[in-house]
C-alpha cells in the first residue's frame, strides 16, 4: 500500500488550479500532483505514491549511498585483523 | 529503472550480508514495521539470505490488512445503494467481510471503482453529478496526503457529492504498543521508509530512547533492507539505541512539511482498532469537524456493527512479531489468499500472503510431511 515509485519529470502543467506532472516510470508515463514538492522542476526524479509525488529524489545523496555500500568490501579488507578476530569468537 | 535497478545488485547485496556477518557476535530479533517491506524481504528472500540469528519478524504496517471487519461491513452497506459510486484503491476490493467482498458485491451489480489516485474521484464526481461518489480511503500516514488533497479540494470546489470512509492508521502508536507488550520479542526496527517521506522522523526519537531499541528508517530496494539491517546490527552490537536514516535520498528529519501541513488541517488523531490486534488509544486519523459535510459515515448513517474473527487465526500475534505463519495450523491449508481467514492473509503485503505468494507454504507442507513420516517409522 505504501509503495511509492521514483520517475522522472518530464512536463509541468496546471489543472484546475494544481501543478501537475507527466512523470516517465520505465516505459510508462502517468500524470502526478506536485502539490506537496514544491522545489520539484523538469528533469528531476520524485518518488510517487497513489499520484501524488511525495519527495525529489536526492541524486548527490543517492550516488553516496550506493558507492559506501559498493565499496563495503574494501573497508572490509583495509580492517583485516578486526575481522580474524571476530571470526576467531564465531564457533565454527 | 534509475534509482530501483542499482539498489538490486547482487554483487553489492553480498557485500553488504558479509559486513552482517563480520560484525554480528550474537542473536537479534528486527521487525520491520511496513507491509511493503515484508513483501520486498519474503519476494526476495532477504531473511533467508541473512547470517543465522538475525531473525525478520513482520510488522502491522499494512493497511489493507489492519482495517478492521466492520469498517469492510460499513463499506460494503453503502457501496450496495443504488445512488452510490464506490470507489477504492484496488488491493481493498478483494478483503472478504461479513458478506464476501466488495467484488462480489461489483458483480451483484453495484457500481464500485478502482482508482489510481483519490483525486480521479473528482473527475468522477463532475461526470455524474447526481450520484454521491464515496472513497475508502484508508491508508498509513504515507497515504494521508493525497486522502487529505481529495477531501480539501471536494470542500473547496463544492463537490457536496464526494465524501470519504475513513481508516487511517499511524505507525508510532503501533510500534509503541508491540514494545509495551509482555510478550515483545522485537529488538530492534526497520523503520517505515515512505512513512518517514512524509512525516521525518523526530516522532521516533523518543521511542527509540524510552524502549532502548535502535529504529532505522530504511527503503524498501533489496540494499536498502540490507544496509538497514546492517545499520541495526552495528547498533545493536554497539549498545547504541538512536534514530538513523538509511534513505537518506529520499527523505530527511522533517519529512514533508507541506503535506503534512494539509493533512493535519483535514484530519486529526483518534483513537482506532486494529484488525487482529484491537483499539490502540491515539493511533489513527479521523475527518475535522469543518469537513463532516463529506464524512461518508455521517452521511449514510451506517450502525456499528459488530464482527468475530475465527478462532484459530493468529494474526494479531503475527502482526506484534510474536509469531510467523508457519505457525499457525490454517497457514497455506485453511487459510490462504482465495480464503483468508484474518488481517495477515488479506492482503499481498501481509505477512501470510507474502509467504504464500512465494511458496513458502509448500516448505511447511514438506516439513509437516516429513513429521508424520518420522513419527510413523518411530
Amino acid at each position: 500500500m505504501c509503495l511509492a515509485i521514483p520517475g522522472k519529470v518530464l512536463e509541468e502543467f496546471e489543472q484546475r488550479g494544481m501543478r501537475m506532472a507527466k512523470v516517465k516510470f520505465g516505459g510508462i508515463v502517468r500524470e502526478a500532483s506536485l502539490d506537496y514538492v514544491p522545489e520539484a522542476k523538469v528533469g528531476d526524479y520524485v518518488l510517487v505514491h497513489v499520484g501524488f509525488a511525495i519527495s525529489t529524489v536526492d541524486a548527490v545523496e543517492a550516488a553516496r549511498t550506493y558507492e559506501l555500500l559498493e565499496q563495503m568490501d574494501q573497508l572490509t579488507e583495509l580492517e583485516a585483523p578486526v575481522v580474524e578476530e571476530i571470526a576467531a569468537r564465531k564457533p565454527s | 529503472m534509475k534509482y530501483l535497478d542499482e539498489y538490486r545488485n547482487a554483487d553489492v547485496a553480498r557485500r553488504v550480508i558479509r559486513e552482517i556477518e563480520r560484525i554480528q557476535t550474537r542473536p537479534w530479533v528486527i521487525m520491520e514495521v511496513c507491509g511493503g517491506q515484508t513483501h520486498s524481504i519474503v519476494k526476495h528472500g532477504i531473511d533467508r539470505l541473512l547470517p543465522d540469528g538475525i531473525e525478520l519478524v513482520h510488522g502491522p504496517g499494512c493497511p489493507v490488512c489492519v482495517t478492521p471487519l466492520e469498517t469492510i461491513d460499513k463499506a460494503h452497506a453503502i457501496a450496495a445503494k443504488p445512488d452510490v459510486i464506490f470507489c477504492s484503491f484496488g488491493d481493498m476490493l478483494r478483503v472478504p467481510g461479513s458478506n464476501g467482498d466488495l467484488f462480489k458485491l461489483k458483480s451483484e451489480g453495484a457500481d464500485i471503482r478502482v482508482v489510481y489516485s483519490p483525486l480521479d474521484c473528482l473527475k468522477i464526481a463532475r461526470a455524474n453529478p447526481e450520484k454521491q461518489i464515496v472513497f475508502f480511503a484508508i491508508g498509513f500516514e504515507t497515504t494521508a496526503p493525497a486522502n487529505a488533497m481529495l477531501v480539501a479540494r471536494a470542500k473547496h470546489e463544492q463537490a457536496k457529492n464526494v465524501s470519504v470512509l475513513v481508516s487511517h492508521s499511524l505507525v508510532p502508536p503501533s510500534i509503541t504498543y508491540i514494545l509495551q507488550s509482555p510478550q515483545n520479542r522485537v529488538q530492534a526496527f526497520l523503520g517505515p521508509g515512505h512513512v518517514c517521506t512524509i512525516m521525518g522522523y523526530r516522532e521516533y526519537e523518543p521511542i527509540a530512547e524510552r524502549y532502548k531499541v535502535p529504529i532505522v528508517v530504511t527503503g524498501f530496494e533489496p540494499l536498502d533492507l540490507l544496509e538497514g539491517t546492517l545499520k541495526v546490527v552495528r547498533q545493536l552490537e554497539g549498545g547504541c539505541t538512536v534514530v538513523e536514516n538509511q534513505y537518506s535520498r529520499v527523505l530527511g528529519r522533517d519529512g514533508n512539511t507541506a503535506a503534512r501541513k494539509l493533512v493535519n488541517s483535514v484530519f486529526e488523531v483518534a483513537d482506532r482498532k486494529w484488525r487482529g490486534v484491537g483499539w490502540i488509544p491515539k493511533s489513527g486519523y479521523k475527518l475535522r469537524w469543518e469537513y463532516r459535510d463529506h464524512d461518508a459515515e455521517r452521511i449514510f448513517a451506517v450502525k456499528e456493527i459488530d464482527t468475530k474473527e475465527p478462532a484459530i487465526c493468529i494474526s494479531g500475534q503475527i502482526l506484534k512479531g510474536i509469531k510467523k505463519p508457519h505457525d499457525c495450523p490454517a497457514f497455506g491449508t485453511i487459510c490462504t489468499p482465495l480464503t483468508p481467514l484474518g488481517a495477515t492473509m488479506v492482503s499481498a503485503e501481509g505477512a501470510c500472503a507474502a509467504y504464500y505468494a512465494y511458496g513458502r507454504h509448500l516448505d511447511k507442507q514438506k516439513a509437516d510431511a516429513a513429521r508424520v513420516q518420522i513419527g510413523g517409522a518411530a
